[in-house]
């Protein structure tokens, strides 16, 4: 494979991908605090639909993308409030979100359907798009692809390196704890809820803006799934949970080329499979099997590969809070 | 008026209020949209008859759903395992409809059907159960899998002479067709299943102890295993008994309403399903007026495109809005305090 041919296909990867990040991440944030919103396909879909509306009416793109957050915010809302406040299962209340909030989209975005809007400029790096490989593939992109970059280290570092991160992780983790110790858990868990949701809102602006510019009918179909399974694919670690999402999207990227290159099998396939795939390895890193496999090694060689393979999930992940 | 009621009338009148909201902001009149959805539903002989023909398949769903909800899984695969069915119902007749007489091939249609689903459903419980992969997000793998398969299948080998389309395969000898009401896409025989199916699924949760089994394991698993219950084989009987149901809706779904493949044989009855069961409240009594309620809502909404240029997925904002609506109710009555103790 030709070096121009391989950036090529890495670089659809990352823009394939960068919706995901938004998404992946926000609902990373949202289940450390030991909340699942399980609306994402409906939150990506109807915020995808809502940012384009309004940058397509007002020709303003950051009204677009603030719309999409605000929108986002706003179902994580409805979850926060149904399951914090009144406890109702998490499941049930995300699940019909999620159905709910795909056919409002497609119900009021008929009016969008396929018609040109603003899309993000691109925006290439002076210098650092001069840089080989590296340059085409990182630096000619837009704002909104450096963002995402920002996003996965900046997540990370207030999860691991930060007071604030610690508390977050407590709050899923030990909520009782965390509240002895003089924690707001219900504010918390309403912050990071109402934060992540936005954050699925801007992935929903980053379709209809970026990636697959315009309004369509189910426009972004099957994403918001694949963000939660990439969540846990990536063991609530957004290093991890990006690497998730790039994973994806060079799977998306390899399938477009095998749609040219193995012909017999039909298109359509290939637009299913990476979903297949990415659930897969989830069936894979899940098991015990993995500790089983590993058994036989040195602890000190044990215990990285398990944490490398495995994902726990937070402790107090769908569990409401108590609060006597 | 019992607080609780209150509370319910209250979340019905949200959620009208909510779906008039919606109407309004897409630049139509509630009035007239309701008109169109009536008379899309009831306004002729075979607009009902389509009413029944989504009905069969949606309660065979929700029954068995009624199975997977009672040990607490959120079945979410059930699409796959209708798509499944589907799959497997048309391979037997393809594979048998040149050389055995018809009514046979039908029956090994539908118990090919019943098998693809039943193989689904238990493929989720054993990732579930084995691999610890949670049942959502199993389900919703498979379901991609099934899909998968059935457009590979569609433009693939099973691919129509000379077109491979949306449109779906070749369709079936019109001896291979379901019996139906008339000219009608209403089936008899589809209903009369349907039917069975509720009936088994009522007399198994209500008077089996199976059935009471099934609640203690989904109440609580840890505490019905040390009680000596066998919870995963209850868990995978669930699974099983789901996919069995669900499979059957896709081997409906090919023998009496598409009589062929098509990508989207389920037609999402599976998630409309899983919306009538949390509406009923896991009731099962609830099952047939609220399936009958959704089908009309859908057949109905066919019209909208047609007389008022709106899309049909209303009926989905409108199943949605009521069912998120009626479980936030739920929970809002339920805690409520408790003012008056002793008689209410």
């Amino acid at each position: 494979m030709e070096t121009a041919q391989l950036i090529a296909i890495l670089a659809t990867a990352i823009a394939t991908a960068t919706p995901l990040v938004y998404a992946a991440i926000g609902e990373t944030i949202t289940e450390k605090a030991g909340v699942i919103n399980l609306s994402a396909e409906g939150t990506i879909m109807l915020s995808a639909m809502v940012a384009f509306a309004i940058a397509q009416t007002t020709n303003n793109l950051f009204l677009g993308f603030a719309g999409a957050a605000a929108m986002g915010a706003l179902i994580a809302l409805i979850v926060a409030f149904s399951t914090i406040t009144l406890k109702q299962s998490q499941i049930a209340i995300g699940f019909v979100l999620a159905l709910l909030c795909s056919d409002l989209s497609t119900f009021l975005g008929n009016p969008f359907v396929r018609i040109p809007g603003p899309t993000v400029p691109s925006w290439r790096i002076p210098l650092l798009q001069d840089i080989p490989i590296l340059g085409p593939l990182l630096f000619r992109s837009d704002l909104l692809v450096y963002s995402s970059f920002a996003l996965i280290f900046l997540s990370w570092f207030f999860f691991y390196r930060t007071r604030n991160g610690l508390l977050l992780r407590a709050i899923g983790e030990q909520p009782a704890a965390a509240f002895a110790r003089g924690a707001n858990v219900i504010f918390l868990r309403y912050f990071y809820t109402l934060f992540g949701g936005a954050l699925m809102g801007i992935a929903g602006a980053a379709f209809s803006l970026d990636f697959k510019a315009g309004w369509s009918y189910r426009h972004t179909a099957g994403y918001g799934w694949i963000a939660l399974a990439i969540v846990i694919f990536g063991g609530w670690n957004p290093l991890k949970v990006a690497l998730g999402a790039y994973l994806f999207g060079i799977l998306q990227s390899l399938a477009s080329l095998a749609q040219s290159t193995i012909p017999q099998i039909p298109t359509q396939v290939f637009s299913v499979a990476p979903f297949v795939l990415m659930i897969l390895v989830l069936a894979l890193t899940g098991g015990d099997w993995i500790d089983r496999l590993l058994a036989p090694l040195p602890l000190s060689w044990r215990r990285p590969l398990a944490q490398a393979l495995q994902a726990t999930p937070p402790a107090s992940l769908g569990k409401a809070f108590e609060q006597d | 008026m019992s607080q609780s009621l209150v509370v319910r009338t209250g979340s019905l009148i949200v959620s009208v209020l909510f779906i008039v909201v919606a109407i309004l902001l897409a630049g139509a009149s509630p009035l007239e949209v309701a008109t169109a959805m009536w008379n899309g539903a009831f306004g002729t002989p075979n607009q009902f008859a389509r009413l029944l023909a989504t009905l069969a398949p949606l309660l065979l769903c929700a029954c068995g759903l009624v199975f997977t909800f009672a040990t607490g899984l959120y079945n979410l695969g059930i699409e796959g395992q209708i798509m499944a069915g589907a799959i497997a119902t048309t391979f037997i007749l393809r594979l048998t409809q040149e050389i055995l007489p018809a009514p046979l091939v039908i029956l090994l249609g539908l118990g090919a059907g019943i098998a693809g689903g039943l193989i689904w459903g238990l493929l989720i419980g054993f990732l579930n159960v084995y691999a610890k992969v949670n049942e959502i997000f199993a389900g919703l793998g498979l379901n991609f899998v099934a899909q998968g398969l059935a457009l590979y299948l569609i433009f693939g080998p099973w691919k129509r002479p000379g077109v491979a389309s949306m449109s779906g395969t070749e369709l079936f000898n019109r001896n291979l067709w379901l019996p139906n009401f008339g000219n009608t896409e209403a089936s008899p025989i589809a209903l009369l299943l349907a039917v069975v199916g509720l009936v088994v699924t009522l007399s198994v949760m209500r008077g089996t102890y199976f059935g009471l089994q099934l609640q203690a394991v989904g109440r609580n698993l840890r505490a019905s295993y040390i009680q000596g219950i066998p919870a995963i084989e209850y868990l995978m009987s669930s699974f099983a008994l789901c996919g069995t149901f669900a499979g059957l809706a896709g081997a409906l779904q090919v023998l009496a309403v598409f009589h062929r493949l098509i990508p989207n044989i389920s037609s999402n009855l599976g998630f409309l399903a899983l919306l009538v069961v949390m509406l009923v409240n896991f009731n099962p009594l609830g099952l047939l007026p609220v399936a009958f309620f959704f089908s009309a809502l859908n057949i109905g909404s066919l019209q909208l495109p047609l007389s008022l240029q709106l899309e049909s997925s209303l009926a989905g904002v409108i199943q949605g809005t009521l069912v998120l609506f009626a479980l936030l109710g739920q929970s809002l009555s339920d805690r409520l305090p408790k003012t008056t103790p002793g008689r209410s």
